[in-house]
């Protein structure tokens, strides 16, 4: 479908809220307007984390009734950035404010060949998407990666509905996604959607490149809320102004120089853009990486880094720092 | 029970293939914008001679990608800022980064070259199946041959298709070609099926007017005397309009199914709805009969245009005072049952796309479809 970012917010009523795994929750919402959802959307919700309004991005698992009811799915993560615990206390009844599903993720019909990769929650996106292409008869493989089965939404629904299409990759049981092989497998004219957490991304990504891959068939969707390390507290200082501020677990970079009273320039909030780059002119850690702006040449260099995603973590328990200049 | 309204202007249906351009409209020299169904359109092709049809919008500023240059096999490249997408509208490449960003795309658009003719579908891509292209065979089967053009009608599609349902209005508008007096004094006969619509008027024993007796000789050097005349108007949904015209020898048996004593023409329509109040209406007159004539393709080709340069008028200022009387209604005649079988159809088009009847502002998100 067209690719359409206008913004129309309506409200919402939470129908139902259950957990699947004991890291995600399913959340069904009444909206006041029927919605017409297409593979691969998601809505923006407005949040109030910390006394603070916010919006948070979350894939639409499915829609029913004619639109009038979407799913969600929320993911706890051991430092959520706050939006998922808001979400998480909301009970049948609650209103809320959403957008109409918004999608810079379409599925688009034709290929001769998909295959869907999913990492964690990512499934989510990747509910729908699958169901699209079984719909129109298309070829297609589910990949769906997990640290254990206990805590892979959706997998039964998956199997019923996809059978021998729906691969499963289980660390706990040995059969973990091998990138590689995984890109040597997808022949030419297949169209890859990858949703998940940014390392399984970038290692795709990676693999991707490295084959001189067209990148106009690698499709990705990225919130920007994983990384590769857990989230620490890091201190990040403009030595040209004097500023210091302490970005804490559960909140950005960005967020945090903010807060300080820095005057930053961004955008789209989940690395993708480049506007909140800040250039690193003094660092006593290591940069964790959470965008998709970056090249690897460019993150190998850690010379700049896209401050509304991407962190600072320090060995061995010692607080990591990192002097900046900002744009 | 359904009520058909009769909407003076009709909401175009969006799931649905309409023509975007003749074929060699459509290619590498330049690229073509023309808008589709309220849909700004970047046409151009590949070099294997695919047709592309991307949203004529960047995805960074929006700047028009048919002000823009292609390059390699497929891609083309915005104007402003030299980002580039591929014919499916991902983009390859932009300038300063190393990657892209996931999200960059523009829309692209099915399409498919048939008949002459370059089709897109604006609607619900997964809907967009090639076997629901409307019927134009005479536009390349061998037993035909002719020509048309375009003509930009500035007035609602739905008008053109009333004027085409109801050629009562050759006596009026055609009198110096086409029309007679015999055209409203006639009986017709109106059918329908789901999709489609059938008109058809026989003259029997009349003067034939003047296109059609040049076109008699033609075919009977020095014919004289006088025809039976016929019209069979066939619309296949959305706005696809194919009218099986001739005269014949009268009482050679052309109703009864012998038309050899005649000639016989295919007037092919298909309008594509531009905006609410403007369209793209590609017409072609093809004939079964001279085919080797090249000069007979350009004479008629040159006095259809001449006849239907005389609709375009009537609809231009139809559609001017529709604008200035909004307060008035349209009413419904006999003669108008073809054209309002069209209405519900196409009325029944937009319900099942959660659609109303009329044209929606153009501006706005639909939130719901």
């Amino acid at each position: 479908m067209a690719v359409s970012r206008s913004e129309a917010w309506q409200g919402g009523i939470v129908a139902a809220s259950r957990a699947l795994t004991p890291e995600i929750r399913r959340i069904e919402i009444d909206v006041d307007q029927p919605v017409a959802v297409t593979p691969g959307a998601h809505v923006d919700v407005r949040l109030s984390i910390a006394g603070e309004r916010d919006r948070r991005s979350y894939s639409i698992v499915d829609a029913t009734d004619g639109g009038r009811r979407i799913a969600l799915s929320v993911y706890t993560s051991p430092v959520s950035r706050g939006g998922a615990a808001v979400m998480n206390a909301l009970a049948p009844g609650d209103r809320l404010e959403l957008t109409q599903p918004l999608n810079d993720f379409p599925l688009r019909p034709g290929a001769d060949r998909y295959v869907l990769i999913a990492g964690g929650v990512g499934i989510t996106a990747m509910v729908g998407m699958a169901a699209g292409l079984q719909a129109r008869g298309a070829d297609y493989r589910l990949l769906y990666a997990g640290r254990s089965r206990p805590l892979m939404a959706y997998v039964e629904d998956l199997r019923e509905a996809h059978g021998e299409r729906l691969r499963l990759h289980v660390r706990d049981e040995g059969t973990s996604l091998s990138i590689p092989d995984l890109v040597d497998s997808i022949a030419p004219g297949t169209e890859v959607y990858v949703c998940g957490p940014i390392r399984l991304m970038d290692a795709v990504r990676r693999e991707w490149m490295s084959r001189r891959r067209p990148i106009a068939d690698l499709r990705m969707e990225t919130f920007g809320n994983s990384g590769w390390f857990d989230a620490q507290e890091f201190t990040v200082r403009i030595p040209a102004t004097g500023l210091e501020a302490r970005v804490r677990p559960d909140q950005s970079m960005l967020e945090a120089l903010e807060a300080a009273g820095a005057d930053m320039l961004w955008d789209c909030r989940k690395g993708e853009c480049g506007l909140c780059e800040v250039r690193i002119v003094g660092l006593d850690g290591d940069i964790d990486h959470r965008d998709v702006f970056y090249s690897e040449r460019q993150k190998d260099a850690r010379s700049k880094m896209c401050c509304c995603v991407s962190r600072v973590v320090g060995s061995a328990g010692r607080g990591a720092v990192v002097d900046i200049v900002t744009t | 029970m359904q009520q058909t309204v009769t909407a003076k202007l009709l909401d175009h249906p969006r799931n649905a293939w309409y023509v975007a351009a003749w074929d060699h409209e459509v290619g590498r020299k330049k690229i073509l914008a023309r808008t589709v169904a309220g849909r700004p359109l970047a046409l151009y092709r590949t070099e294997d001679g695919r047709a592309v049809a991307l949203a004529d919008a960047c995805w960074h500023r929006l700047a028009p990608l048919s002000q823009g240059a292609l390059v390699g096999p497929e891609d083309i490249r915005c104007p402003y800022h030299g980002i580039t997408y591929d014919a499916r509208g991902r983009c390859t490449s932009m300038p300063a980064q190393e990657t892209v960003n996931p999200s960059a795309l523009v829309p692209s658009f099915p399409v498919v070259d048939r008949y002459r003719y370059v089709w897109v579908w604006v609607g619900d891509p997964a809907l967009a199946d090639p076997d629901l292209i409307p019927d134009m065979h005479q536009m390349t089967d061998a037993a035909w041959t002719g020509d048309g053009l375009t003509i930009h009608a500035p007035c609602n599609y739905q008008l053109v298709l009333d004027n085409l349902m109801d050629l009562t209005h050759e006596e009026f508008v055609h009198s110096s070609s086409i029309g007679q007096k015999e055209l409203s004094e006639s009986e017709f006969v109106t059918s329908h099926t789901d999709t489609t619509v059938t008109v058809e008027r026989w003259m029997h024993d009349i003067e034939a007017p003047p296109f059609w007796l040049k076109n008699m000789r033609d075919r009977f050097p020095g014919f004289e005397g006088r025809v039976d005349r016929w019209q069979i108007i066939h619309f296949e949904a959305p706005s696809t309009i194919c009218i099986d015209v001739g005269v014949a020898k009268a009482g050679t048996g052309a109703p009864e199914g012998d038309r050899s004593q005649g000639v016989n023409g295919y007037v092919m329509n298909t309008i594509t709805p531009e905006t609410a109040r403007s369209s793209h209406y590609f017409w072609s007159f093809q004939r079964n009969y001279r085919l080797d004539s090249q000069l007979i393709t350009t004479q008629l080709r040159d006095g259809v245009h001449g006849v239907f340069g005389e609709d375009e008028a009537m609809l231009a200022a139809q559609q001017a005072a529709i604008d200035a009387n909004p307060d008035y209604e349209f009413y419904s005649l006999n003669i108008d049952a073809g054209g309002m079988w069209v209405r519900r159809i196409l009325e029944r088009m937009l319900l099942a796309e959660g659609r109303d009847h009329a044209p929606a502002p153009r501006a706005g998100a639909q939130v719901v479809r």
